[in-house]
């Protein structure tokens, strides 16, 4: 998986602010339901779990199933009271995991 | 020869009736029958309140192969009390778990948007679960012109 996931997260924030956090995981999310020409069944290949964390405490996390459509997009709020940095991880069904980084500067 | 009594002839004639709704039913809505399942394992038997769950969808969705939706739960976010789990089911999909998002006082609002593939036009349903144990529930119908999950 050579594209790297996008994220839309604010750099700096007021102590206590909701902010908003998007991500999106370039991923084909085959279902395992579809079948190629020969009509044999091209085998399940999804992201199974997004996470979030803040400071290494879990603020979001997402079970994904095959009816979440390809590349998987995520959008949800965190409450930050401190300067720290966010960490996402995708999960992919074969055990690759994927994660990505972002600061905040909280005053 | 053994006496059939009036109530016991209008018991098989009960019986037989159920057969064939279940019978029917079971082919049918196959999928409607696992959805609930999954609910009902979701809630450990326990009828959710049907309130405080908003969801956004649009009422046609003219391709199934990403349907953007948003789920919105009002009950408040605090340490000692906040919704911890929401379990999104799509009744008419092959497999009908959609997502579950996990929450935490940290998420500051329940709510979360995602992209989703519906396979025909159905209903989905959205259960939330608080730190507390209260069961929330809402649905919302989406028209599907072409579905989104292959053949």
């Amino acid at each position: 998986m050579a594209d790297k996931p996008r994220l839309k997260l604010p750099k700096e924030a007021r102590k206590g602010e909701v902010i908003e956090i998007k991500t999106l995981m370039p991923h084909i999310m085959e279902s395992g339901q579809r079948k190629d020409k020969d009509g044999k069944v091209i085998p399940r290949k999804i992201i199974n779990k997004f996470t979030c964390e803040f400071n290494g405490k879990p603020v979001f996390t997402a079970n994904l199933e095959p009816a979440i459509a390809a590349n998987p997009y995520m959008q949800f709020y965190a409450k930050v009271d401190e300067s720290g940095t966010f960490k996402f991880t995708w999960t992919d069904d074969d055990g690759t995991v994927t994660t990505a980084e972002e600061k905040i500067t909280v005053a | 020869m053994r006496h059939v009594s009036r109530r016991t002839t209008l018991m098989f004639g009960a019986g037989g009736a159920a057969l064939t709704v279940f019978g029917w039913s079971g082919r049918a809505h196959a999928d409607a029958k696992a959805a609930a399942d999954q609910i009902a394992k979701f809630t450990g038997g326990k009828t959710p309140d049907k309130s405080k769950i908003s969801i956004e969808l649009p009422e046609i969705a003219e391709n199934g192969n990403t349907v953007p939706l948003s789920i919105s739960v009002d009950a408040p976010m605090t340490a000692d009390n906040y919704v911890s789990e929401v379990l999104v089911v799509a009744e008419a999909n092959p497999n009908p778990g959609v997502a579950t998002f996990h929450f935490s006082a940290m998420s500051g609002k329940a709510e979360a948007s995602t992209r989703i593939r519906l396979a025909a036009t159905q209903n989905i349903v959205v259960v939330a679960k608080t730190s507390k144990g209260e069961f929330y529930t809402g649905q919302k119908l989406v028209k599907v012109t072409i579905g989104g999950c292959g053949g």
